[in-house]
């Protein structure tokens, strides 16, 4: 098995470094997973969306503490965020079923206004690359992702919404993510 | 310092690598994405702390995660390597190879999957595959998945396979459905019915093979060659009431972990919440006995697990409220937990200029209660019944009880600051297997609080204390961290046991590193010297052994 395996890995990689070089730009969407709403009930990530506005999706958990203060620190300024860019940010909490039914008592009492997914056993993480979180993904009005970032740091979110205003312009802001 | 060298001249090899990684690509018209993660450790003989001297002088664990997508077809590897294994991760990973890799088909209803594949049916209870890198688990399933949507709402699952056992397969085959239906969904007038109600239900099978177990010199058992496990769920949603409950039964079992007795087991898992915004309340209990379900009779370790059996308690990133880390005790226990969480509202007296969150949790585990079968067998003999459990009796003795406080407020808008208290008790004898050693009696309180200089910089100080009689005794953490937006951050910390009951033991653990972040990379060095202790994800916990060296992680999605 190993035998067949491993030539298709180097055929991939070798495409992948390849292609990494050309002009070919991914634009990828959104895959269709099956997560859980706070309440228990079945959604399909494919159905994501926000009326052609920017949209972030962040990835979060309740034993992360930087997670939270990312989602704090948005959270007092997302009032203005919508206002200014119709911006709606999708929160995925990755808690397992440890704590995934503490998740809706934590977002309402911390009084944050996301959309909120449980994701209790990976899969929508898996299916989009996160390997550490808090990770957060920025998806354009066509539903692409278009940029994408890894941990938090204070001041982080007024890079993130700079760039949710570019993309508002209509401004592919994919390309610079290369440099 | 000539293990540093070396290692520092891998450095640039790997930053060359991460360009070619960072964005997905189009590739013969489908889509290509992935992830790459690499944590290597040098080691350096410490024999004060007990960390020992490692031959290879470096160890390292990675992977590489390729998914490629065209219309319905999805494809996906991921090839790992253990050079060898970093320590405290088990010893049979050492290798390399593609432990994982599956085709997925999805059109329509139909979604089939041949390969590996992680699975969860209902909250876990009776089946769960999952990865948890950071602790070396993986118990994928590599076979067959279909998932079916005949109609909105309705969901059924089937799945067969072997499971993932370091680079081979576990011995047994589990077989498994899952069905869940949403009434609103399906039942048109109910569609925006205030109540909402989720039912689903699971049954599960695993065959393994006969094999001679002796219990005595003169029995040999009458293995059940295949044992079976179901269980319903509820999911009751009003308003701002959630009510969701699971109850499992797995029939005779006999395994090194119940010691071969052939007592049916059963779990139960009740949570309520309530909430609206500003408020939310959890209430949660579960009682577990004899649940322990693998697909290997003989297997004791974190390995070849069927199903999932998550402990109530919250997990905590502060270093020393991680200490004392509770895990479950899958032969038997009865737990409880309230959480309540509530936000002064912004703007008044006491919720200041922004608001201030405040969390308060309490849970409690205990035994369950167990009586003998008879006169003359003993709890838990081998071979028999093992005992008698009524579902929610609870035992003798105390597991663990934690109470916790939390404060988290914003000053201003360069100030803010999170203060927890945590009250523990903790029955190392039993969580840690250490026999004879006293019930652990543990406060820790934290202060962490981050000072922003401006829009990019920040400093950002943790100072933590624990105390305790029993133990390691006393413990004092001091943190600092500075970070440059987004791309840079530098580390400092120090943990020192200075309670230790034995003087020449009040080690300081310190701790030095910086990291680099661009997008979806970033790489991360330390120089630490680690204490021995847990390390918990999930429900699982691993021990990571003292160790004194650099690490280097280095992760990267595309």
């Amino acid at each position: 098995m190993k035998k067949i395996i491993l030539p298709i890995l180097i055929v991939l990689m070798t495409g992948v470094t390849c292609f990494a070089q050309g002009d070919t730009r991914g634009n990828r969407t959104i895959p269709a997973v099956t997560v859980k709403t706070m309440d228990g009930q079945s959604f399909n990530t494919a159905d994501l969306a926000n009326d052609n506005n920017p949209m972030i999706i962040s990835f979060w958990a309740l034993w992360c503490k930087p997670c939270i203060r990312e989602l704090t620190t948005i959270s007092d300024v997302y009032d203005d965020w919508q206002e200014e860019t119709g911006v709606k940010l999708v929160a995925i909490s990755i808690d397992d079923s440890r704590s995934s039914s503490k998740v809706m008592p934590f977002v309402n009492g911390k009084g944050w206004s996301y959309e909120v997914y449980l994701d209790p056993n990976g899969d929508f993480k898996r299916a989009m690359n996160v390997n550490l979180i808090p990770h957060t993904f920025l998806i354009n009005g066509k539903g692409e992702i278009v940029w994408q970032h890894t941990s938090f740091t204070e001041g982080a979110e007024l890079e993130l919404i700079d760039l949710v205003r570019k993309v508002k312009a209509g401004e592919d802001i994919s390309g610079k993510v290369q440099e | 310092m000539n293990n540093f060298l070396q290692f520092i001249r891998y450095i640039p090899v790997l930053f060359f690598l991460i360009p070619s990684f960072v964005q997905s690509q189009t590739f013969l018209g489908g889509d290509v994405h992935g992830s790459f993660q690499l944590d290597a450790q040098t080691y350096k003989a410490d024999s004060a702390i007990g960390a020992p001297d490692v031959e290879e002088k470096m160890l390292m664990n990675g992977f590489l995660n390729v998914i490629y997508t065209n219309g319905p077809f999805t494809a996906g590897i991921r090839y790992e390597g253990y050079l060898d294994p970093i320590l405290g991760y088990d010893p049979r990973y050492k290798g390399q190879g593609i432990p994982y890799r599956y085709l997925q088909f999805k059109k329509g209803m139909f979604d089939l999957t041949a390969g590996n594949f992680y699975e969860q049916f209902g909250n876990g209870l009776v089946l769960r595959s999952y990865e948890e890198w950071n602790l070396g688990y993986d118990n994928s399933i590599d076979g067959f998945r279909a998932k079916i949507e005949p109609v909105q709402g309705i969901i059924v699952k089937g799945v067969i396979g072997k499971q993932r056992f370091f680079w081979d397969k576990g011995p047994g085959i589990i077989r498994g459905v899952d069905g869940e239906i949403n009434f609103n969904d399906v039942i048109k007038k109910w569609s925006d019915a205030r109540t909402r109600i989720v039912l689903g239900g699971s049954f599960v099978s695993k065959y393994q093979p006969d094999e001679q177990i002796m219990v005595d010199e003169s029995h040999m058992l009458n293995l059940p060659l295949d044992v079976g496990a179901w269980s319903g769920r509820l999911n009751l949603i009003r308003g701002g009431f959630t009510l969701n409950g699971e109850y499992a039964l797995k029939y005779n079992d006999p395994s090194a972990i119940n010691k071969y007795i052939y007592k049916n087991g059963q779990a139960i898992w009740l949570n309520a919440n309530y909430s609206v915004k500003g408020l939310g309340i959890t209430l949660s209990s579960k009682y577990i006995d004899n649940m322990s379900f693998k697909s290997k009779r003989t297997e004791t370790g974190n390995t070849l697990d069927i199903n999932f059996l998550p402990p109530l308690t919250d997990q905590y990133a502060y270093s020393l409220a991680a200490i004392y880390p509770y895990a479950t005790q899958p032969t038997g226990e009865f737990g409880y937990l309230g959480q309540v969480v509530y936000t002064v509202p912004k703007k008044t007296k006491i919720g200041g200029k922004y608001g201030t969150t405040v969390k308060l949790s309490y849970s409690r585990t205990d035994d369950i209660g167990r009586t003998a079968l008879n006169d003359t067998t003993a709890i838990g003999t081998p071979g028999t019944d093992g005992y008698e459990a009524s579902l929610f009796g609870k035992g003798d003795t105390k597991y663990y009880e934690e109470f916790n406080v939390e404060l988290t407020r914003k000053f201003s808008s360069s100030f803010k600051a999170i203060l927890f208290y945590m009250y523990q008790v903790y029955n190392i004898e039993i969580i840690e297997g250490h026999t004879g050693e006293p019930v652990v009696y543990a406060h820790t309180a934290v202060a962490d609080l981050v000072y922003r200089l401006n829009d990019k910089h920040a400093l950002r100080m943790e100072l933590q204390h624990l105390w305790s009689e029993q133990d390691k005794g006393d413990w004092a953490m001091g943190l600092l961290e500075y970070t440059i937006s987004p791309h840079w951050f530098f580390i400092v910390f120090d943990q020192y046991n200075y309670g230790n009951p034995d003087k020449d033991k009040r080690f300081h653990y310190y701790n030095l590193g910086f990291g680099y972040m661009h997008e979806s990379s970033r790489i991360e060095l330390r120089y630490a010297r680690q204490r021995e202790g847990i390390i918990c994800v999930g429900g699982v916990c691993r021990y990571v052994p003292a160790s004194n060296g650099l690490t280097l992680t280095l992760t990267s999605s595309f």
